[in-house]
């Protein structure tokens, strides 16, 4: 729901395929070898970027002495399971419950952005129906507002409902995602040639039929991605669940910020927490990170 | 069924003498499939649109009603107040503070984290050997959550013995009141920002990047300049569009900062002097730390109204600089290049 959580939701110029565009790269090398300081800016860049979660484990693997040495030690203490463990049971923050409500509503939410974005961006990409341009216009619109503007009236009517505290409530909201319908929208437009639907609609397939077998079959590759960029944006949401769920059914979130909020603050705990909640997001960025790379590459206003 | 199956139908009996012209008679599987391919299409849609209703522009306009209103808790419902609850907020110090915090957070987070990012994205278009690898690399604190980025950076910007101020006074120089002082509480903060989000704009910057064509960079060479030269005058003025694009996305963003204000010390409520409330901050304030849920409507419109003003004055931006970018020819050789391809 945060504007930016998605990747680039700019006009998709190109989708060239990963091996096209390297080929093209390497037919047209630039003459110059990348030199050593490109390589020591770059191990400059990416040192920065690991240091933070360094950093967490370093503390939390100490204890809470650690964190007020001067003199500390730059290699990780012994004590990083003690610490994990005592996130873990910490009763006020309920790590499992957390960890799970986290991977069972992003993966919820993920898959029905991916199915209603790709239903709806094949009706506008590829069927022709009365005001369907302005109402393609009308959803990229709502990409503008801010979630701010509707969580009053979303608060009092999920406690209305008696929602408060339920993961439904930040399920609901997010099922569907203007900039899912655009993406899959913009893809569609560029991969399905029209001869294929109406190839088969002249074999008489209905039009959900038709659906099924071209168009879900099309959109594969940029289902997979809509549905790792939405899966990554709906793990780390703070601002609606902070609001809407308590202190008994958090989500890994909001199960982090109850552990600071503890009177007295204790760092090694606190970041032995975070590094355990940044685990399963690191795991799925090992395995898929080049496609998310190749999501934002593919998604980018290109001159 | 479809447009050119029943074509036949529709067209047939026209050859036929007028006199002879027989009801048009559809087989029900041929209304069906009519009914099918008119109405499937909104059907299709209709998900997104049924839900926004629901969970979008419904809150939208009853924000708009219970901002006119003073809320009651107990009852649950308000009374018309007029425009009051809007006088309260623009008459708060509180907001001039959390308008001027929001907006030196944006301007700290994203002018640095864009400069950056264009640099980083210089170094990965050139032609270095394991490219995927440099480019995970830089993306890897995009999956971290703000939340969990705000609580190492809150640590490592600890006022007594953070990390940073730790390395400041080993190398002689003084501490710094990272939440005290509002300018450096709002470095702090920016720097969260910027460490999740500059490798993600470096990718973004890179991809338009490649779309420039190598020959001008071959021309450019012949002709004399400089790697520098080049930089300045290829590819910066290439990337306008995509520039402008990430100033608009990290604005909507920026304007909206909550997570990382929220998380750098233990109370959340954006230090004893507001030294770091933001706009979305004091509206949870308001809302879930006062339950006055007439006065958080109203702020959450007046920062909405906020947000389309700079959408409106960017986009204007946007479109003189594009069309700037058409007349110089940066942008228009290349379609007709990739034309040429297909």
């Amino acid at each position: 729901m945060s504007a930016i959580s998605t990747p680039p939701l700019a006009v998709v110029e190109e989708n060239i395929p990963n091996d096209n565009r390297r080929s093209r790269r390497t037919t047209k090398i630039r003459g110059v070898r990348a030199s050593f300081w490109v390589y020591a800016g770059l191990a400059v860049v990416v040192i920065s970027a690991i240091f933070p979660f360094y950093w967490s484990f370093l503390i939390g693997s100490g204890d809470s002495s650690t964190i007020n040495d001067p003199n500390m030690s730059w290699l990780p203490g012994g004590n990083f399971v003690s610490n994990a463990l005592a996130v873990m049971n910490d009763p006020a923050v309920n790590f499992w419950p957390a960890l799970w409500n986290s991977i069972w509503s992003s993966a919820v939410i993920a898959a029905s952005v991916v199915f209603f974005s790709t239903l709806a961006g094949w009706a506008f990409a590829k069927l022709r129906f009365p005001g369907g341009k302005w109402l393609l216009a009308f959803v990229v619109a709502t990409m503008a507002v801010p979630m701010q503007l509707g969580v009053v009236p979303l608060y009092l009517l999920f406690s209305d409902l008696g929602w408060t505290g339920q993961i439904g409530a930040i399920i609901i909201p997010a099922l569907t995602s203007a900039f899912g319908v655009f993406w899959m929208t913009q893809y569609l437009q560029q991969t399905v040639p029209d001869e294929l639907i109406e190839a088969a609609r002249v074999d008489g397939a209905s039009m959900i039929r038709t659906f099924w077998t071209v168009g879900v079959t099309a959109a594969r590759p940029a289902a997979a991605m809509l549905f790792l960029f939405t899966f990554v944006g709906a793990w780390n949401q703070f601002f609606w669940p902070f609001i809407v769920l308590d202190r008994q059914n958090p989500t890994l979130p909001v199960a982090l910020s109850l552990l600071q909020s503890n009177y007295f603050v204790d760092y090694s705990i606190v970041l032995a927490g975070v590094l355990l909640a940044t685990i399963p997001l690191l795991i799925l960025f090992a395995f898929t990170g080049r496609q998310l790379v190749s999501g934002i590459m593919a998604g980018a206003v290109k001159g | 069924m479809t447009s050119t199956a029943t074509r036949p139908a529709a067209s047939g009996p026209a050859h036929r003498p007028a006199t002879e012209r027989q009801p048009r008679v559809l087989s029900f599987s041929q209304k069906l499939s009519r009914w099918d391919l008119k109405v499937s299409p909104y059907l299709y849609i209709s998900p997104f649109f049924i839900l926004f209703a629901i969970t979008g522009l419904f809150p939208i306009v009853y924000t708009a009603v219970i901002s006119f209103q003073e809320w009651d808790l107990i009852r649950n419902s308000g009374t018309f107040i007029g425009f009051d609850q809007y006088i309260w907020i623009l008459s708060q110090a509180d907001f001039w503070t959390a308008l001027r915090n929001t907006f030196s957070i944006f301007l700290l987070s994203s002018v640095p984290q864009l400069i950056l990012a264009i640099f980083i994205a210089a170094m990965l278009d050139r032609n270095i050997r394991a490219k995927t690898f440099w480019r995970m690399s830089v993306l890897l604190p995009y999956v971290m959550a703000p939340v969990a980025v705000a609580l190492i950076f809150s640590n490592m910007f600890g006022d007594n013995h953070g990390l940073v101020n730790n390395f400041l006074t080993s190398i002689g120089l003084n501490p710094i009141a990272w939440h005290k002082d509002p300018f450096w509480s709002h470095i702090a903060i920016a720097t969260m920002v910027n460490f999740r989000w500059t490798g993600y704009n470096a990718l973004i910057l890179l991809a338009a990047m490649q779309a420039v064509p190598r020959d001008y960079y071959e021309a450019a060479t012949v002709d004399g300049a400089g790697p520098f030269r080049q930089f300045w005058s290829i590819t910066l003025p290439s990337l306008k569009p995509t520039l402008i694009f990430v100033i608009i996305t990290a604005t909507i963003g920026g304007l909206q900062i909550f997570d990382e204000p929220r998380m750098f010390d233990t109370f959340g409520r954006g230090g004893a002097a507001n030294q770091w409330l933001t706009i979305t901050l004091y509206l949870y304030n308001i809302g879930w730390g006062e339950f006055n849920f007439g006065r958080a409507a109203a702020l959450a419109w007046i920062l909405f109204i906020i947000i389309l003003a700079i959408g409106l004055i960017n986009l204007l931006v946007t479109r003189r600089l594009v069309r700037d970018e058409g007349g110089r020819g940066v942008v228009r050789p290349r379609r007709r290049r990739k034309g040429a391809q297909q």
